[in-house]
């Protein structure tokens, strides 16, 4: 589903490498677990499968397409084949929850029938279907957080990016989420998750990729998050 | 489509102030500009008319004329005469010759100066000789004035272009002052474009990221602020198409054209070619700075 081959990243105007001959594949229906320190290159890499960047070196092919050859114009597409969350959410505000998961489908020119069928059921999936009506503004962080995910899941993506997305949320909290990326694991979603947590990776215990200074120190199945 | 229109509106709703800034200034500089255009075409066809009507006068030798060419105190020659004619006719540029006599022109100038003062002081002794000479091409003058200046029993050769060319060069003057100034205004409204637009765009940047993030096309982002700002300038374009209607109706038509009637003056088909241009600007001053101010947010 994701592949590296041989990738680096120099960030114009730096001289240090962001991601330095990086290769590895994740298969569909993985969850991956990309740990390390803060400038490892976690979010560099996240950012290269978005296609928000060019590698300066090397091959990245998401879902069938080489990332290196893909056009301009070719990129919300591939966009549309991934969903992402953040740490912060990313919610838009003055709108209700459905109007933000909604949201996610109009903008790609989805019909307003998909919409009104699609939205509840993926509200329903994050455990929101009482709250659609509800401003974000109002919801606690983990429940923000669950809008982000329905949002980025809305569209049935095949790969799922979260980017530290327990960053923000205390530990009880932050297991209902990660029950929630599991689920959706489990319906062959390939999920690739950066984090600093190292309960969540030591519990659920999945592929890790450790990345220092850029480099890949350790990929190993069933992992935890340190030695 | 839904989406895209209200977008678009409520961003001309939410900027109302620059939104009007936009409209006043595209229509004041499009009706400079417009104007410009307007006199540019008055100044052609005047041009054209005045031109077509000059003639070259060859003005032969007197008694009393002092030339190079000229005998003191001598008429010119008939053979003379025979010569200038015989190179003005066979001129490649010349299209008709006609010899007016000191007799001819001393009737022409009684009538024309009846009522004058000055008319007591001549005689028709002050009248000169000379060829009136119309050409095929006026533009082309040199080539006969140049083959006959230096022919004997010539005193002088004058084209009426010498004193209308002066008239015609501050007359360009204007006319490129006027487009000068409003190519200036134009730059300013597409720089107030372009700013209120990367203003508008910077209100929505989480809207924008977030339609990036799940793959909206570029066109889908860009066709809000791009209509919002085509319709500023097309309200200002239009504004501009009236004040340059109602110049044409006030101004030409009502004031201009009866009291200088032997003038030809620009009619509504110039008028509506100057609206014409003055849309294709607005709506190019429109789109461009849209296209750069909107880049930065729509890029990959």
């Amino acid at each position: 589903m994701i592949t590296f081959e041989d990738v680096t990243k120099v960030y114009e105007g730096q001289r240090r490498a962001a991601l330095a001959n990086v290769t590895v594949t994740i298969d569909k229906g993985e969850f991956v677990f990309l740990v390390g320190s803060s400038g490892s290159g976690k979010s560099t890499f996240m950012r290269l499968i978005l296609r928000e960047y060019r590698v300066t070196q090397g091959r990245i092919f998401v879902a069938g397409k080489d990332l290196t050859k893909l056009h301009g114009w070719k990129v919300p597409g591939l966009r549309r084949q991934i969903g992402t969350v953040f740490q912060d959410f990313r919610l838009l505000p003055g709108k209700t929850v459905t109007e933000n998961v909604a949201f996610a489908l109009q903008v790609i020119g989805k019909p307003q029938a998909t919409i009104k069928r699609v939205v509840p059921e993926t509200l329903e999936l994050v455990g929101l279907q009482d709250k659609g009506n509800r401003q974000t503004e109002e919801l606690s962080g983990g429940e923000q957080q669950r809008v982000a995910i329905a949002r980025a899941f809305v569209n049935r993506p095949a790969i799922l990016l979260a980017d530290e997305p327990t960053g923000n949320l205390d530990p009880t909290t932050s297991i209902g989420i990660m029950k929630l990326l599991d689920q959706i694991n489990r319906t062959g979603t390939t999920v690739v998750m950066a984090t600093h947590d190292s309960t969540i990776v030591d519990q659920m215990r999945k592929r890790v990729l450790e990345l220092v200074d850029g480099e890949i120190v350790r990929d190993q199945s069933k992992g935890v998050y340190g030695y | 489509m839904r989406h895209t229109l209200r977008e678009a509106w409520s961003g001309l709703r939410r900027n109302l102030t620059m939104t009007l800034a936009v409209i006043i200034t595209m229509w004041v500089s499009l009706t400079l500009f417009g104007g410009g255009l307007l006199g540019a075409q008055q100044v052609e066809l005047l041009k054209g008319r005045w031109y077509d009507k000059i003639e070259i006068s060859v003005f032969l030798c007197v008694p009393e004329s002092k030339g190079a060419n000229c005998e003191p105190g001598q008429n010119a020659t008939d053979a003379q005469r025979q010569a200038i004619r015989a190179a003005l006719e066979t001129n490649p540029e010349v299209a008709t010759v006609y010899y007016e006599s000191k007799a001819e022109v001393w009737e022409d100038f009684q009538r024309v100066y009846q009522n004058s003062p000055v008319l007591a002081d001549m005689t028709a002794d002050m009248m000169q000789d000379n060829f009136r000479v119309k050409l095929k091409n006026p533009e082309q003058y040199e080539g006969v004035v140049s083959a006959v200046a230096g022919l004997p029993g010539v005193q002088a050769v004058q084209d009426l272009r010498q004193y209308l060319n002066p008239l015609f060069e501050w007359l360009n003057v204007a006319k490129w002052t006027t487009i000068g100034l409003s190519l200036l205004l134009l730059l300013a409204a597409a720089l107030q474009i372009a700013t209120t637009i990367r203003m508008a765009a910077f209100s929505r940047r989480r809207e924008l990221g977030i339609m990036r993030l799940v793959g909206a096309s570029n066109w889908y982002i860009m066709l809000p602020f791009l209509l919002e700002s085509l319709v500023a300038a097309l309200i200002g374009a239009l504004l501009a198409c009236a004040s340059l209607a109602a110049l044409q109706k006030f101004l030409i038509i009502d004031r201009a054209q009866p009291s200088l009637k032997s003038v030809e003056w620009i009619g509504w088909p110039q008028v509506g070619l100057a609206m014409l241009g003055v849309i294709a600007v607005g709506v190019v001053l429109s789109v461009v700075p849209t296209l750069i101010a909107t880049r930065k947010y729509l890029r990959v």
